[in-house]
């Protein structure tokens, strides 16, 4: 079985995005870029279902600029085997929507004949949760979303998701689509030597014509704005201080 | 043409607080039909029809819908999409988990976490943990979109909207439920509470968790975590406050042993009142307080909630 997971180029998770004066978005020059952190946990799953026997190749897929060529080396050097980047655009301010991104992913899925795709549950930079849902739309497969623990039992997949009142157990028909929640696993450091490897991997560059895609937007941003900010506040000397405080100042303790 | 709002019914118990909230924002855009679909949900439809704003209830009893499950909800959804310009869920894992798949099957893109709607084709939404906030219109001529239910009060009670049954769908769905692993508590819900005691990797243990759970009983408070508790299992997963966790906005919100995180942040920092207890003073969590004390937590903690 082949395992396609899809990954995204997105601003670093330990940097603070800053919003531009213009309000035409965030600011993505000169700002470190990582792999979408749910996709460095969904390329980890992948790897470990190859080592156990499970897989028989890990192949990583992005949509965006020329440079995502880095975050795919990133996924190579984790332990993917190849890896295709659909340059979708030249632009780093251009985010290519969910919608259009599942649309292409239903067209590699169909050309490489995966029997799981294992995508994040949330790229951090849109925080649109979407794309995963949307693929298994698209392709008709089993809709595994906010997974915590993946099992594959033949034709079946047994699965611990991640739910608002806790965990819910599912089982799922093969193929299926999976979105990886925090907890699905523990992402390994990258090695030297891997690094090294992974240059020397295969990855295809492709465009959405190529797969027969419009990938024009559906949402049109008018302004991104900055939310407003907190009013500074103070520190107090005890605990004393602090219930008086919330009770006479607050008024949230009565 | 008017909005159908899909009521989060799961195991036949209407979530009413994220629903009615979702409600509120849904009535921003017109008449709302609201659809309730689980299985035994008579009572969660009368629930529905009480709410202020609904025009009617679709009621779907059907065992199918038990759970929610994304393949046979879609479907559902699907059966009456036509009749609606807007179809519209609360912002919960299961509303998101649904929202996108229809959004897909109709072909046009699904506006997640809204915050704030602008007018019909017009909403407001967070991206980048709620660092930047995003205003875009939509030329789908359907919107599918996901409530931050965070952002809207709770629709009043008072209505008596008709309840209307509804035909199933026959769906082959490929994914079956097993089981919930849900921990039974007397608490209030996270993301209902005025007031809510959260504790990170500073309180160092699951025993020592029971310092935070003590204290939010003696305010009547939810307890809430972040992500480093959460992993270290020192709380379970549906505590978690943050950007891929619980969206919360209390009245009061007391974070203890928590750094600060951006993905924290993204979680409650439109709490009303923010306290933090933590032993470092330049933690960043004190940037967003109104309150910081520069504390063990080990003695703070107990000697508020002995002074309670
Ligand atoms: C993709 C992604 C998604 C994420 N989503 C979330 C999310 O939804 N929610 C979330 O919370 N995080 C999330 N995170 C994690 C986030 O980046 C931080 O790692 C996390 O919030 C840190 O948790 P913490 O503050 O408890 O731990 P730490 O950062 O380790 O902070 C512990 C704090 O406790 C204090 N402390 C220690 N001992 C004591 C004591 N005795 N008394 C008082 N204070 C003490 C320390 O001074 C320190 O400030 C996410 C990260 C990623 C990459
Ligand atoms: N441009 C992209 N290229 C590759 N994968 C993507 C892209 N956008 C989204 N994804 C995948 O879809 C997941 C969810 O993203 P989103 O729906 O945008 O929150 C991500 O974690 C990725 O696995």
């Amino acid at each position: 079985m082949k395992i396609l997971v899809p990954v995204k180029r997105v601003i670093d998770y330990s940097v603070k995005a800053r919003v531009k004066s213009d309000q035409s978005g965030v600011e993505l020059n000169n700002v470190k870029m990582s792999i979408n952190p749910f996709d460095e946990i969904a390329i980890e799953e992948a790897i470990r279902l190859k080592e156990a026997g499970t897989a028989s190749e890990v192949i990583a897929v992005s949509i965006g600029i020329e440079k995502t060529q880095e975050t795919l080396r990133t996924a190579l050097a984790m332990g993917a085997d190849r890896a295709i980047l659909i340059n979708a655009t030249d632009s780093v301010d251009v985010d290519i929507e969910p919608l259009a991104v599942a649309k292409l992913l239903a067209k590699v899925t169909a050309e490489e004949a995966p029997g799981m795709v294992i995508l994040g549950k949330q790229a951090i930079d849109n925080d649109m949760n979407a794309t995963g849902q949307m693929l298994s739309a698209l392709l008709g497969w089993s809709q595994v979303t906010y997974a915590s623990k993946i099992e594959v039992d033949g034709d079946t997949l047994n699965v611990t998701r991640e739910v608002d009142d806790g965990l819910q157990n599912i089982t799922a028909k093969m193929p299926a689509v999976v979105t990886a929640d925090l907890r699905l696993n523990e992402p390994r450091y990258v090695k030297l030597p891997n690094i090294m490897k992974a240059k020397k991997k295969p990855l295809e560059m492709k465009t959405p014509e190529d797969y027969g895609i419009d990938v024009s937007p559906r949402l049109a941003v008018q302004s991104v704005v900055e939310p407003p900010a907190r009013a500074a506040g103070i520190k107090v000397e005890s605990v004393t201080e602090l219930l008086d405080k919330l009770k006479t100042e607050a008024e949230v303790l009565s | 043409m008017s909005v159908l709002l899909v009521a989060e019914v799961l195991a036949g118990q209407l979530n009413k607080d994220s629903t009615a909230k979702a409600l509120t924002a849904a009535a921003q855009l017109g008449a709302v039909d609201v659809l309730c679909a689980s299985g035994g949900c008579g009572a969660a439809a009368d629930e529905l029809a009480a709410l202020q704003g609904v025009n009617k209830v679709l009621c779907a009893d059907d065992a199918s819908y038990e759970y929610a499950m994304a393949e046979p909800m879609a479907a559902l959804i699907l059966s009456v999409a036509d009749q609606y310009e807007h179809i519209v869920f609360p912002a919960t894992t299961s509303g998101k988990n649904i929202a996108p798949r229809v959004a897909a099957l109709l072909d046009v893109m699904v506006i997640s976490e809204v915050m704030a709607i602008n007018g019909p084709a017009e909403f407001v939404r967070p991206i980048y943990a709620g660092n930047a906030i995003q205003t875009v219109t939509t030329a789908d001529a359907k919107k599918v979109m996901t409530i931050r239910t965070a952002s809207f009060d709770s629709a009043a009670e008072g209505g008596s909207a008709a309840v209307e049954s509804m035909a199933v769908v026959a769906c082959d769905a490929p994914v079956a439920w097993v089981s919930n692993e849900v921990q039974e508590s007397d608490r209030p819900e996270l993301t209902s509470s005025d007031i809510i005691v959260s504790g990170g990797r500073g309180v160092g243990s699951e025993e020592n968790f029971a310092l935070i759970e003590a204290l939010a009983d003696k305010l009547g408070a939810a307890v809430g975590a972040s992500r480093a508790a959460v992993d270290a299992g020192f709380a379970p997963n549906d505590w978690q406050v943050g950007q891929t966790g619980k969206i919360v906005a209390p009245q009061l919100y007391v974070a203890v042993g928590i750094s600060g995180a951006i993905q924290h942040l993204a979680g409650m920092k439109d709490s009303k009142v923010i306290v933090a207890i933590n032993k470092d003073e330049d933690a960043p969590i004190f940037q967003v307080a109104d309150y910081g004390l520069v504390a063990d937590l080990f003695d703070a903690v107990p000697e508020m909630t002995a002074a309670l």
